[in-house]
């Protein structure tokens, strides 16, 4: 592999609370980006997935930790990492042309050795490129649906030439068609154009497609890490099995198998309580013991390959995947 | 399903979402095509040439006099009469009208080049930029302006021009504080972030993509203000306290009328209405902006009020097994009986046996989400059941008498929606408003209807149920807040629980667990369910029957296990090959080509026809009907058993290839 485009170092993000206390959305999280690879964000809403895209482009304060970009990268920061944002329908200027907006990042930073005719064809070439017209940059982002509309962002996102891309939640806001739409086309992409992508995403159906590597993420912290198909399909951590088998499925021998896994894996609601050196997942978690309470799980290195922060992977292990039924549901390809 | 590459758009005519996509009008066209617009646009422009062509429309100044025509009305020499000095009172109008729009201009200039920048800078920055910007702005704003004004002219010796701009200094502060909200609400839109990603210097941040996106805010006030401003200089004319006598000044000349209001009451009326009528045009102008810039951001307004106009058709005999509720040939418009008249939905029918649990799928704009409203009666205003009857058991609902729906609300038919949040009333604790409910309901005593309420959330399996009673919606977690809405729909013991979207806010583990508690509950207590879901997995979840429904209408209706193995379809294919599957199945996903067309642009036959790769003319040339094609299944498609009877493998598989 070769130097990361990006490294993420122990990052914490932290928003002041009233009182002097602060509220730490991102607690020492660590993962890289290679060239051309895609790495995956997965969690809930507060898991801080989003918190940590925002806090790599700088809107989002860094308390501790560091965030860096390979050298090259690092000369031209603000070209070379671009973003995706979650909704197609506010990311975009509504009073700007769709060409205005498309050709803003090539405007900024290389407008002056470009001159305004190339930027227009290299407008149009990237409007193309994403399977819409060249004619549409002299529309409004009104005149566009919402799968349009993220073709549209995307453009944006690639015109400069950037190294990597950060998709936040950038299919969350489609229908099922035009999602699928916007797969084939981020891989397409990526084949033609060697680009890295960061990809924030709820759903784990989409991010195993995607991506190469996978951290999924809890109230902030990690939880799990490893390579994509093996979070998956070997999912370790007790969060990360509940995740698997919390994906609604059409196929019913796969719905049983999720179902009996969720009856295994439930535990009765409680409010979250306040994490301190706590295991993030101690209060959901059927498996969670004094340890789990009282000190923090490091990541570590685990059969599957992946690394887990979980003091009891292995009693985890023993009591539900000996257990031959839940064995056919993680081995079971679709059919 | 072919593996088509993403397509190339039609020239930018569709729409999503079922609405009318197009251009925005921009304000300043919408402001010229109402006819208030025009009226007070073209008026307040008339007076203004008119005041600066003043001496070419007159003729001989503002202080000629002629004691010939003393307190005269209008005449063919004197336009408008004569004051008691003979002077001609148009022309005083509008040499006085000169000052009096200096003065408006001087103050909205000084107004302008003060709130703008503060206002959009604090709104843009925040923090403690923003602090000291507003709290100098109510600083400014406790100053009693019009003592500041009379010591301004006292210090001043009576100069308009700087009393003006000292009132546009003071009134700056007011609207300052209003552009910098509407900078802050432009401040969270996404764009603003996606140009700091980019790199896009802030000064051309808050010129070229916050100001455009404060500019209706600023034209608004700029007209309130010159209302006032208006009227201010006016009034201070009034007192002598502008320019000395001779010189016209409208308010001067008001003075000047009232003194001789017994001898000629006529000459207070030019003065008085030029006065009046610009500051209603200022008004107005302000009035329709608003209206406008109002209309470009809802991207349209609702036309018609709700309204019905058809007699529901003769009750039907009951069939074997009666079904808990049916809709039959329902269609919903929206605009109903006006022109501009749309079909929404059509064509649709259904039933839910007791029990039972029926799933309603689709993508946006498919009409499942109106289709849902329209049996839980619940339609917005501008649209309106206009073919079709809903039954629910004796009754018929679709009559448009609301009285009938509140018999079954609740009790019969209860409702959770999308975003538990907002059905739950912030200002109470989370016990009280179970406990209202269940006494209504019940009618029965405090502690009774307490103990009841605890039991439901006990029922939607909260583990702490006392604990949670005692505190407020927004304490509690998304997933939380969908329980304690699921324990207020099943207070009143409905047969019938219609779910719209219930879980799409929600985490997909918390969506996992309120399913499974769905399911259960209706296990346990028998009632039937309509789940309206976009999500193919979550209406696979749960339940038995589903509905594929697209562009308004039902395309394909089969117990799950059948649709979901063997769809009849091409569009139920289609969407279940888009699903995202395990990365051994390399290739890219099948797409369908195109978007769903809008409700004005669906065509005469099959509505998906556009998109489908097996149309042929058949399918365009009149109307598809739902009809069954195997023993289990009904599919709006003319070729299903010629196309699919045969198959029976997995679509994913199969289409792909």
């Amino acid at each position: 592999m070769s130097e990361a485009l990006l490294t993420v170092d122990s990052l914490v993000v932290e928003y002041p609370l009233p009182r002097g206390r602060a509220h730490r959305a991102v607690d020492n999280v660590s993962f890289s980006v290679s060239s051309g690879q895609t790495v995956g964000l997965v969690g809930e809403s507060g898991s801080g997935k989003s918190t940590i895209a925002r806090a790599i482009v700088g809107l989002a304060p860094v308390t501790a930790g560091a965030v860096t970009l390979s050298q090259e990268a690092a000369a031209e920061r603000k070209r070379s990492v671009q973003m995706v944002f979650q909704d197609p329908y506010s990311s975009l200027d509504p009073t700007k042309t769709v060409g205005y907006s498309v050709s803003e990042p090539l405007r900024v930073h290389r407008g002056r050795e470009l001159g305004t005719k190339e930027i227009q064809a290299r407008t149009a070439e990237m409007l193309e490129a994403v399977g819409l017209s060249a004619s549409a940059a002299s529309l409004y982002p009104a005149q566009f649906s919402g799968g349009q509309r993220q073709r549209i962002a995307i453009a944006r996102a690639l015109i400069a030439e950037p190294e990597l891309v950060i998709c936040d939640e950038a299919l969350s806001a489609l229908d099922l068609s035009v999602q699928a739409q916007i797969i084939n086309l981020l891989v397409q992409l990526r084949e033609t154009r060697g680009i890295s992508y960061l990809f924030i995403s709820h759903d784990l159906r989409v991010v195993e497609m995607l991506c190469d590597e996978v951290v999924v993420l809890y109230r902030g912290r990690v939880t799990e890490m490893g390579a994509a198909t093996s979070v998956h399909a070997r999912p370790q951590h007790p969060y990360t099995r509940g995740l698997v088998a919390a994906v609604p499925e059409i196929d019913p021998a796969q719905r049983a198998a999720s179902r009996a896994d969720r009856e295994r894996l439930r535990r009765p609601v409680s409010p979250a309580v306040a994490l301190g050196e706590s295991c993030q997942y101690s209060h959901r978690c059927v498996f969670a013991g004094d340890e789990c309470l009282q000190s923090r799980p490091a990541l570590r290195t685990v059969d599957s390959g992946a690394l887990v922060a979980c003091h009891r992977t292995e009693e985890v292990a023993r009591q539900l995947d000996d257990d031959p039924e839940i064995q056919t549901q993680a081995m079971t390809p679709r059919a | 399903m072919s593996v088509a590459a993403p397509t190339a758009p039609q020239d930018g005519t569709d729409s999503a979402g079922g609405s009318v996509a197009g251009r925005p009008k921009s304000i300043t066209r919408t402001v010229l095509t109402s006819k208030r617009g025009v009226l007070s646009l073209a008026f307040l422009v008339l007076i203004f040439l008119a005041c600066v062509l003043a001496g070419l429309i007159t003729s001989g100044g503002p202080d000629a006099q002629s004691f010939l025509v003393v307190n005269k009305g209008p005449s063919l020499n004197h336009l408008l009469g004569t004051d008691e000095l003979g002077r001609d009172l148009l022309t005083r109008i509008l040499y006085g009208g000169r000052a009096s729009l200096i003065g408006v201009a001087e103050a909205v200039g000084a107004l302008l080049i003060i709130s703008v920048p503060l206002g959009v800078t604090a709104g843009y920055l925040g923090g403690r930029t923003d602090k000291v910007i507003t709290r100098v702005a109510d600083l400014i704003m406790s100053i009693p302006v019009i003592i500041i004004l009379l010591a301004v002219l006292a210090i001043f010796g009576h100069s308009m021009t700087t009393a003006m701009i000292a009132f546009g200094v003071l009134g700056s502060a007011g609207v300052t504080r209003v552009i910098r909200s509407a900078a802050l609400a432009a401040r969270s839109e996404a764009y603003i972030d996606a140009a700091r990603v980019i790199g896009v210097s802030q000064r051309d941040i808050i010129f070229r993509h916050m100001l455009p996106q404060c500019r209706g805010v600023i034209v608004v006030q700029t007209a309130l203000f010159a209302a006032i401003a208006l009227g201010v200089q006016t009034g201070l004319t009034y007192l002598s306290l502008g320019p000395a006598p001779p010189a016209p000044t409208w308010g001067g000349m008001v003075a000047d009328a009232v003194s001789q209001f017994y001898v000629a009451p006529w000459e207070l009326v030019p003065s008085g209405a030029v006065i009046a009528l610009t500051v209603i045009a200022f008004g107005v102008l302000g009035d329709v902006v608003r209206d406008a810039i109002a209309e470009t951001h809802s991207g349209g307004a609702a036309v018609a009020r709700r309204r019905r106009r058809h007699q529901p058709p003769p009750v039907v005999p009951a069939a074997d097994t009666e079904p808990l509720l049916t809709a039959t040939d329902l269609n919903v418009s929206v605009a109903a009986g006006t022109r501009e008249e749309t079909t929404l939905i059509q064509g649709i029918a259904l039933s839910v046996l007791p029990g039972e649990s029926l799933g309603i799928v689709g993508e946006s704009g498919s009409g499942k989400t109106i289709a849902m409203k329209a049996l839980a009666g619940l339609l917005p205003r501008g649209t309106a059941i206009t073919n079709g009857s809903i039954r629910f058991q004796a009754a018929e609902l679709s009559s448009g008498d609301e009285s009938v729906y509140r018999k079954f609300r609740g009790r019969g038919i209860a409702i959770v929606t999308q975003e538990p949040m907002r059905a739950l009333d912030p200002s109470y604790r989370v016990g009280k408003l179970l406990t209202d409910l269940v006494h209504s309901i019940d009618r029965c005593g405090r502690r009774e209807a307490r103990a009841r309420a605890i039991e439901l959330l006990r029922r939607v399996q909260i583990l702490d149920p006392e604990d949670v009673a005692q505190r407020y919606p927004h304490e509690i977690s998304g997933g939380m807040a969908q329980r304690v809405a699921v324990a207020m729909a099943l207070a009143g013991r409905p047969q019938l629980l219609i779910a719209d979207e219930p879980t799409t806010a929600l985490d997909v583990t918390v969506q996992a667990e309120i399913l499974d508690l769905l399911r259960q509950l209706q296990r346990e207590t028998g009632m039937a369910l309509i789940l309206v879901s976009h999500d193919l997995g979550v209406v696979a979840e749960i339940c038995s029957r589903v509905c594929v429904m697209y562009a308004g209408e039902i395309v394909e209706m089969a117990p799950s296990a059948d649709l979901f193995a063997k769809p009849m379809h091409p569009y139920t294919r289609a969407l279940i090959s888009a699903s995202p599957r395990s990365r051994e199945e390399r290739g890219p996903l099948s797409t369908i080509p195109g978007t769903v067309p809008a409700p004005r642009d669906w065509p005469v036959g099959c509505h998906f026809a556009g998109r489908c790769e097996f149309t042929t003319p058949a399918c365009t040339a009149a109307a598809v009907e739902l009809r069954s094609v195997s023993p289990t299944d009904m599919a709006r498609c003319v070729r299903s058993e010629e196309l699919f009877a045969a198959s029976r493998s997995v679509p994913t598989n199969e289409v792909a290839s």
